[in-house]
Order: C-alpha cells, then sequence, then structure tokens
C-alpha cells in the first residue's frame, strides 16, 4: 500500500521537470516574436529553425512524462 | 464501461508464424495497420503522379507540393551535399506523415505510438549518419566532439558534454515522436471519459475534444516535419562538420 502511494507522490515529483521545459518553450516563441517585431523581413529564415528550437525544449518536458509514466505503470 | 486509455495501444497477435531463428514473427495489429499505410501511401502518389504534366492538375500539385517542401527543407538544411539523401528523407517525411495521420481516424491503430517503430527508425539515422560521418572525414570525424574555436583545455569538459550529446540523438529523436502520439491519444481518450461521465453536460468535453482533434492533427504534421528536419540537421553535421 505504501508503494502504491509512494509511486504517485514519484509521478507527480517527475512532473515538475516540466517547469524547465515550460520556461524554456516560452522563452523561444518570446524570442521569435521579439525577432520578427524588430525585422519582420526575416520571419521566412526564422521560421524554419523556429521549429527545431521548440522541438529541442520540448523533448525535456516529454523525457520527464515518460519518467512519470514508467513510475506509475511500469 | 470506460476503458484504461493505454488500453487502445495494445499489440495482439492477428495470424500465428513459426518462429524463425528464435524470433517471433507473427502479423500482429500493428504490422496490418502499417501494410495498410504503405498501401495507402503508396496509392496516394501513385492516384496523383499517374499522368504526370508539364502543366499539372489540381491531384498532381499535391505530390508535387510535398516534393518541392521537402527538397527544399534538405536543400536548406543539409546543403547542396545532403541532396544525394533527398529520397530517403521523402520517404521518411511521407511514412510518418501518413502513420501520423491515419492515426487520429478512431479505431485506426497508430504504428508511430510505440517507441519499438520509432526507435528502429532513429537508430537506423544515427547509424547510416555516424558511417556517413566517418566515410567523408575517415577520423577526423572525431573532431566534431571539440567544438571549433575553444582553447584546448575546456577539451576536458567539453568532449564528455558532446559524446553524451551526440549519443542521446536516437532517443531523443524517436521519444519526442513516441511520446507526443502516445500522450495526444490518451488525453483524447481522458477527455472523451469525461463526456461519457457527465450525462447533458457531456457536451462541453465534446465541443473541447473537437479543439483538441485539431490541434492533434497540427502536432501529427508537425512531428513527421520536425523528425525529418533533424534528420537533415543530424546529415549536415556528418557531411560538413558543424
Amino acid at each position: 500500500m505504501e508503494i502504491d502511494a509512494a509511486r504517485m507522490v514519484g509521478a507527480g515529483l517527475a512532473a515538475i521537470g516540466m517547469i524547465g521545459a515550460g520556461i524554456g518553450v516560452g522563452n523561444v516563441w518570446a524570442s521569435y516574436i521579439t525577432a520578427i517585431g524588430r525585422n519582420p523581413a526575416a520571419k521566412d529564415d526564422i521560421g524554419a529553425s523556429i521549429w527545431i528550437g521548440f522541438a529541442v525544449t520540448e523533448a525535456i518536458a516529454l523525457f520527464a512524462l515518460i519518467v512519470g509514466l514508467i513510475v506509475l505503470f511500469g | 464501461m470506460a476503458a484504461s486509455p493505454m488500453e487502445q495501444f495494445n499489440v495482439y497477435t492477428v495470424m500465428d508464424l513459426p518462429p524463425v531463428f528464435g524470433l517471433d514473427l507473427s502479423v500482429t495489429n500493428a504490422t496490418v495497420f502499417m501494410v495498410l499505410n504503405l498501401v495507402l501511401l503508396v496509392g496516394v502518389f501513385a492516384l496523383t503522379t499517374s499522368r504526370v504534366r508539364l502543366i499539372p492538375d489540381r491531384r498532381q500539385v499535391i505530390a508535387e507540393t510535398i516534393y518541392e517542401m521537402i527538397a527544399g527543407m534538405v536543400r536548406t538544411n543539409a546543403g547542396k551535399k545532403g541532396m544525394p539523401y533527398f529520397p530517403f528523407v521523402f520517404s521518411l517525411f511521407v511514412f510518418l506523415l501518413i502513420s501520423n495521420v491515419t492515426g487520429m481516424i478512431p479505431g485506426w491503430f497508430t504504428v508511430t505510438s510505440h517507441i519499438a517503430v520509432t526507435f528502429a527508425l532513429a537508430a537506423f539515422i544515427f547509424i547510416g549518419v555516424t558511417i556517413i560521418g566517418f566515410v567523408q572525414h575517415g577520423l577526423g570525424y572525431l573532431r566534431m566532439f571539440m567544438p571549433h574555436g575553444a582553447p584546448w583545455w575546456t577539451g576536458f569538459i567539453l568532449i564528455p558534454v558532446e559524446i553524451v550529446s551526440y549519443l542521446s540523438r536516437p532517443i531523443s529523436l524517436s521519444v519526442r515522436l513516441f511520446a507526443n502520439m502516445t500522450v495526444g491519444h490518451v488525453l483524447l481518450k481522458v477527455i472523451a471519459g469525461f463526456a461519457v461521465v457527465m450525462g447533458v453536460l457531456g457536451i462541453f468535453p465534446v465541443a473541447f475534444l473537437l479543439a483538441l482533434t485539431v490541434l492533434e492533427l497540427f502536432v501529427a504534421v508537425l512531428q513527421a516535419y520536425i523528425f525529418a528536419i533533424l534528420t537533415c540537421i543530424y546529415l549536415h553535421d556528418a557531411l560538413s562538420l558543424h
């Protein structure tokens, strides 16, 4: 029974990792909007690479999620 | 009534086949749906490019748009030297696109929601790119682990970090796709569960579900695109040593 409880607490703790990814993804898009605001002509050039930055940052949140899922169901 | 949200990912055997060299090669529902995806994919491209003309008709434009988009992506991200690998990136993209998008059809098995599938793809890309790097540069490819222009003594920290980051590429590439697909489908199932228990008020979860489905379709296309674009970037690293 205590193991079940600890498992739930552990999954909740794993979700803390999402904080960093949330800040990171917010930062990525904020910089993107700032960059376009300063130089609208560069929109197409930045547009392709923004997705890479977004994907790499978002992966951190997904790693936290996988840890959570492994703790819960694994 | 309300089944577990994980139930939709169950793999079960459809047709038993005798093991070959100790490997279980039975046909599962995952196999069946992957073959269906491929048939669909070949069908779409056979239909859209059956009568190729200089001035494209409406069907041909569909195929040309995807072709142009991926060709542009390979050219800008992998460079001119990366163009020989364009057919591979194109097949990879359209396969992931059709697998992700058909996964949104209710009852259709999402092939890419299994890490076995995505990790197999990512591992082959990783091994292939490493081989290309060593063929192109010989042992000079190892310079990749020491960023250009950094003082030599920072190598004690930088080289281990770069090696770890290089080795984690196939993991992050496969986990990103698999986790996005799995989470999307679990979320849809959980919200649908709310709609069942809430009675008349269940109209609100259903409306939310509708918006979420649109988002998931966007994510399906985006993840296929990101997988392909990261493949191009890894190729670029191997071809011209960033």
